[in-house]
């Protein structure tokens, strides 16, 4: 890609590319990593009419397309009706699904459909390995999904997985698995937003096993990632993709109530810029909103400015470094060059200070200031990410973050 | 590559944008989505996305090319419909 082509699409578009809707809180399974921390419904969510709305002003911005998710999207009553809604205006629709709710009818209805994609999530080769995360049955109902959506003759529908330090070493028979049914293999980064805040540590590759990852994907471009893992491109030659941060440039997020968010991973306050139920709508925040402004600014490479990998990882993904307390202008907590790591230890001795002087650490405050403000200098350079985070995986609602909050 | 260029690409002959594919305008140039594909191109000159919403009223992509630019950049914005043609973007008309 060309340099004015990446100055340009980090300056922002006028709309986004696509963007990610979260329709609903409901879930009728309770996965530890869940971004969204889903479970119940909101009873402030969107209507149906608001819905539509929403889609109509989508499609009068030329959005080619939404990644709608929850929760399990599916729950919605309207599901359906919104879904048909949205391809008739032009705007197609990839979703995401546990699964769970598939029935042979339903499969035939959307293998009918246009400009409308399916992805089952799943999070493991086998039971024992899904379910211990998307809980027990989960992995034997989102094969009955896939058995359906094959059986209906919905060809590509994708199947979704989320890369984690104990599934890693199953990605050959994930592959398998979705040539086994037509589909297409969709890999997608742990990010420690929601529930996987908590397990994130736990949970997230190893530094050995990032090195495995890259190899992996770089042999095989036809994988798709929504560019999640371009922190990897740091090891070598560039994966596919933009490799840039797309929050509030080119992606943001819609939750259940109207609220939107600069990136599709950060449900959390931080990165709230306004609500569709505003004056303006959506077009209003996604042009106006001083937050959406200031990710379209230039930004410090800070502690990366000095690495020889930053014009392909450019610092990682904003996202993974808030969840876990790390400066934005910096590494990436899952440097491939050992950065991250380091940059976590002195965070979290930074937390302790904090904790110590009953205040936040000053360095990571200012840093926040950087985000809200776009005012960090060094101008030429900018900040890192990813842009099309399309995927099924979500944001977190209540996140616990080391990153000091404003007075709370 | 000039012998991949012509054997997928005729200059001569007549072309269309593929009726499912949305153009964007956008300062750069514009976006091309592909409905079908699911495919994204970034069009990154004016010039181009003129090429692409008149191509189909000419009778050869060269005349297309030439109502719009002038010859310096003729084999340049040739190459780009041939790019295109390639990721099925745009298709014999
Ligand atoms: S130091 Fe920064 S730019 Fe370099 S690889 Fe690590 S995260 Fe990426
Ligand atoms: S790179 Fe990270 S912060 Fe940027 S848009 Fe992607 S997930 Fe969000």
């Amino acid at each position: 890609m060309s340099a004015a082509l990446v100055e340009a699409l980090e300056r922002g578009l006028d709309a986004p590319i696509c963007l990610t809707w979260e329709l609903t809180y409901g879930c009728n399974l309770a996965c530890a990593h869940c971004l969204s921390s889903s479970g119940r419904r909101d009873p402030a969510e969107l209507s149906t009419a608001e819905a539509m709305a929403v889609i109509d002003e989508l499609a009068a911005m030329s959005v080619f397309y939404v990644n709608i998710g929850g929760g399990e999207p599916t729950i919605r009553s309207d599901f359906y009706e919104l879904v048909e809604h949205a391809v008739a205006s032009g705007v197609g629709v990839k979703f995401s699904t546990n699964g769970t709710t598939m029935t042979a009818a339903r499969a035939r209805r959307l293998a009918a459909t246009d400009y409308l994609d399916v992805q089952v999530s799943l999070d493991g080769a086998d039971a024992a390995t899904n379910d211990a995360l998307r809980g027990a049955g989960s992995f034997a109902a989102a094969r009955r999904a896939m058995d359906h959506l094959a059986t209906a003759g919905f060809e590509g529908f994708k199947i979704s997985v989320v890369v984690t330090r104990h599934n890693l070493h199953q990605l050959d028979a994930l592959e398998a698995l979705a040539a086994g049914y037509g589909a297409q293999l969709r890999l997608t980064r742990l990010r420690p937003s929601g529930r996987a805040a908590a397990i994130w540590s736990e949970l997230h590759p190893t530094a050995d096993q990032q090195v495995e990852l890259y190899r992996w994907l770089v042999a095989r471009p036809g994988v798709l990632t929504g560019d999640s893992f371009f922190h990897l491109s740091a090891l070598g030659d560039p994966l596919p993709g933009l490799n840039l941060c797309g929050a509030g440039r080119v992606v943001c997020l819609i939750d259940p109530v109207g609220d939107v968010y600069a990136c599709p991973f950060v449900l959390h306050e931080q990165f709230r810029a306004g609500s569709v139920r505003s004056h303006g709508g959506f077009a209003g925040v996604w042009r106006d909103s001083p937050l959406m402004r200031s990710l379209r600014a230039p930004t410090s490479p800070g502690a990366c400015g000095s690495c020889g990998s930053y014009d392909s990882c450019r610092g990682g993904c904003m996202a993974a470094k808030f969840f876990t307390g790390l400066p934005l202008a910096g590494p990436d907590p899952e440097c491939v060059h050992g950065l991250g790591a380091a940059a976590l230890a002195a965070a979290g001795a930074q937390d302790e200070r904090a904790a110590v002087a009953g205040g936040a650490a000053a360095g990571v405050q200012d840093e926040r200031a950087a985000v809200a403000g776009g005012t960090a200098a060094g101008a030429a350079e900018r900040r890192a990410g990813s842009p099309d985070h399309s995927t099924p995986v979500r944001i977190s609602r209540h996140p616990r973050t080391r990153w000091p909050t404003s007075g709370r | 590559m000039r012998g991949v260029l012509i054997a997928d690409f005729d200059p001569a002959a007549p072309y269309r944008l593929d009726p499912r594919v949305a153009l964007r305008d956008e300062p750069f140039g514009a976006l091309a989505y592909h409905y079908g594909s699911r495919r994204l191109s970034f069009l990154r000159s004016p010039e181009l996305v003129e090429v692409l919403r008149c191509l189909e009223r000419h009778t050869s992509a060269a005349a297309a090319v030439d109502s719009v630019v002038a010859l310096p950049d003729r084999e340049r914005h040739l190459r780009a419909l041939a790019a295109l043609v390639r990721s099925e973007m745009v298709v014999p008309g």
